[in-house]
């Protein structure tokens, strides 16, 4: 089977747009302000798209839990080369008070559903990565990332999680021929289930995680630049 | 006595909001402002574009006058290019509005860049119209399949507003054409694959224009085409336009448009798809103007505050804006029109003509709000005030429109 991968997409506030704060303090403007795809999120998704470009990857699979208008950014993802978009709806306003654990969680049950092996919770990670060398043949990964001392090399076995920082690629742009398929596309893959009530607290309490496969520090360096 | 007049003057007051387009019942729709889900899309990669790969470059371009090929290029894998030509010869089949708010996206960059972009769509306009399956498989095919330009060969060293003056004929010998004659101000001649040309066909200088000119599409590589040298003009600088001789230059007759004698009309045709566009170019101008002016005077400080703070440069900013939203909406208006088969001539014309007045207003209150560095070329508003001269003359000048809008007035009225 080969190896597929799942990435997250969140609609935001454009990274250009100057944030107000709404007069009752309980939020910020969101009312006819432009939104697109986290720019991190689309760094991830041109990773995908490249690793499956390369034949290391089979199936790309976006994922997004939010409003109906998440569904502009999952268009995008699939515009840009993902094969199947999954939008987890929630009501319009909710996704104030939706908790990164409740969304963690909605991850580990795509997954499972997905049949992805295992759950979520016991995969290695390597976060801020900057650099990404897949191995399918013995299913490892060399992920290169960038912390504050510089740069950490690491070496994990799949399935992983890895998180994407900003010099990891440059996006591709969406094309336009694309972008007309993706609209016909999406009616297709997306489809929403609802979250249960539980997904929705936010963690109350902190424990040991179990020992579970961690990755093996490969290399440190300090950054060369200033 | 009075009663009479009071019922013309009402019946007068009545319909004059009524606009003279053909519109049926079934034409009639709800106005709505918004852009589909789908433009806005193309709204959003046109402008990703242009912030990193029109702007960075286009004021290069400007100075050495250097045809942007490699931007044009990757415009054209995006498919920001040739958005007209229908999806049955390999392109998206776009309408005139999804055009206007790509156009509009790239001419906030660089309105050199982005009409050399846009001449292909004029040059193509005419084949879209009136050309046979043939035609439209060979020579719309291939801008397609390649990043190939193209151009629209009409005006004439002695002949610019009056088309019907045109003095480049064609004559048909055995079963070919020859052409003879000279085109000017042909926007990407030197880059061309293939010209669009208007010649006259029918000599007899009593036959209505209507009549007397054909449209022939003539590849480039023809013996007897010699392009001229590239023109250096005041803005848009980074276009390519020339001056093209036509000596004996031999068309087979599968290359006429349309009927022949039909050329003038299909010419003319072509400007109720391209001059919502060359419309959006201006607006997209004006626009950058703005947002330059703005963004300037938002820092630069004088008699202790910005001068944005200051009436008489804010009152210049929001003139700016009125003039900016009124056009754009002429344009969107002019273009939703014709996307749905309705004539829109009435307002192409007006669109056109306001778009390249207001156009040309922003620019020279950018370089007032800019100041002395307004006038330096460290600044990018010199640049526009240079590239938005020619939005008056070119695609029809602003005196050609109000002719136009002049004329459905007359037949209005009298």
């Amino acid at each position: 089977m080969s190896l597929r991968v799942l990435v997250g997409v969140k609609r935001v506030i454009d990274y250009n747009v100057k944030i107000a704060v709404r007069g009752d303090k309980s939020w910020v403007e969101t009312a006819n302000v432009k939104h697109s795809v986290n720019p991190f999120d689309e760094i991830a998704i041109e990773a995908a798209v490249q690793a499956k470009e390369a034949k290391l990857v089979g199936e790309v699979i976006a994922v997004s839990c939010g409003p109906p208008k998440a569904q502009e950014s999952l268009r995008t993802a699939l515009a840009m080369g993902a094969d199947r978009a999954i939008h987890v709806e929630i009501p319009d306003g909710s996704e104030k008070t939706l908790e990164p654990l409740a969304v963690a969680k909605l991850f580990k049950k795509i997954a499972q559903d997905e049949k992805m092996l295992a759950g979520l919770l016991n995969w290695p990670q390597g976060t801020f990565a900057s650099k990404i060398d897949l191995n399918a043949g013995d299913k490892s990964l060399v992920v290169t990332r960038e912390i504050d001392g510089g740069l950490e090399t690491i070496k994990t076995a799949l399935p992983a999680v890895v998180t994407a920082d900003l010099r990891l690629n440059t996006p591709r742009f969406a094309t336009l021929p694309n972008i007309m398929k993706a609209k016909k596309e999406a009616h297709q893959e997306v489809h929403a289930r609802r979250p249960s009530a539980s997904t929705c607290r936010r963690a109350s309490r902190f424990s040991r995680s179990r020992s579970r496969p961690s990755a093996r520090v490969v290399a440190v360096s300090p950054t060369s630049t200033s | 006595m009075f009663r009479p007049a009071a019922t013309t003057a009402a019946r007068r007051l009545a319909t004059a909001s009524t606009t003279p387009t053909v519109a049926t019942a079934a034409a009639r729709r709800n106005v709505s402002f918004a852009l589909t889900d789908e433009q806005r899309e193309f709204q959003d990669l046109a402008r990703k574009f242009t912030a990193e790969e029109i702007i960075p470059k286009a004021a290069h371009h400007d100075k050495t006058g250097e045809y942007p090929k490699e931007i044009i290029k990757k415009a054209w894998e995006l498919g920001l290019v040739n958005t007209h030509v229908p999806q049955a010869y390999g392109g998206l089949g776009l309408g005139v509005l999804d055009g206007a708010i790509i156009t509009e996206e790239l001419a906030f960059g660089c309105t050199g860049i982005q009409t050399a972009i846009e001449a292909n769509g004029l040059a193509e306009a005419p084949v879209i119209l009136a050309g046979n399956d043939f035609q439209k498989k060979k020579y719309l095919g291939r801008m397609t399949e390649e990043p190939l330009m193209a151009a629209y060969g009409v005006t004439e060293p002695g002949a610019g507003s009056d088309v019907a003056g045109i003095k480049t004929k064609a004559e048909k010998q055995g079963d070919k054409w020859v052409i003879n004659g000279q085109k000017m101000w042909i926007t990407n001649a030197g880059h061309a694959n293939w010209f669009f040309v208007l010649a006259r066909t029918n000599p007899d200088p009593k036959a209505p224009a209507g009549k007397a000119f054909t449209g022939f599409i003539v590849e480039a590589d023809t013996p007897g085409i010699t392009v001229g040298r590239k023109e250096i003009n005041m803005g848009q600088r980074a276009s390519d336009t020339r001056g093209i001789t036509f000596e004996d230059v031999v068309v087979p007759e599968e290359n006429v448009l349309g009927e022949v004698g039909a050329g003038f009309k299909i010419a003319m045709g072509a400007f109720d798809i391209t001059r919502p566009l060359v419309a959006a170019a201006a607006v997209g101008l004006a626009n950058r103007c703005m947002h330059e002016a703005a963004t300037y005077a938002a820092q630069r400080k004088t008699m202790g505050k910005p001068i944005l703070a200051h009436q008489a440069v804010s009152f210049m900013l929001a003139d700016m804006a009125m003039g900016i939203e009124a056009s754009r909406l002429l344009v969107w208006r002019a273009a939703a029109d014709r996307d749905q088969g309705l004539r829109n001539t009435y307002y192409a014309s007006a669109a056109k003509c306001m778009a390249a007045d207001v156009a040309n207003k922003c620019a020279a209150d950018a370089v007032q709000i800019f100041g002395g560095n307004g006038f330096n070329t460290e600044y990018p508003v010199e640049k526009l005030m240079r590239d938005a001269k020619i939005f008056q003359i070119y695609e029809g000048t602003s005196q050609i429109q109000r002719v136009i809008l002049s004329k459905f007035i007359a037949d209005k009225y009298m």
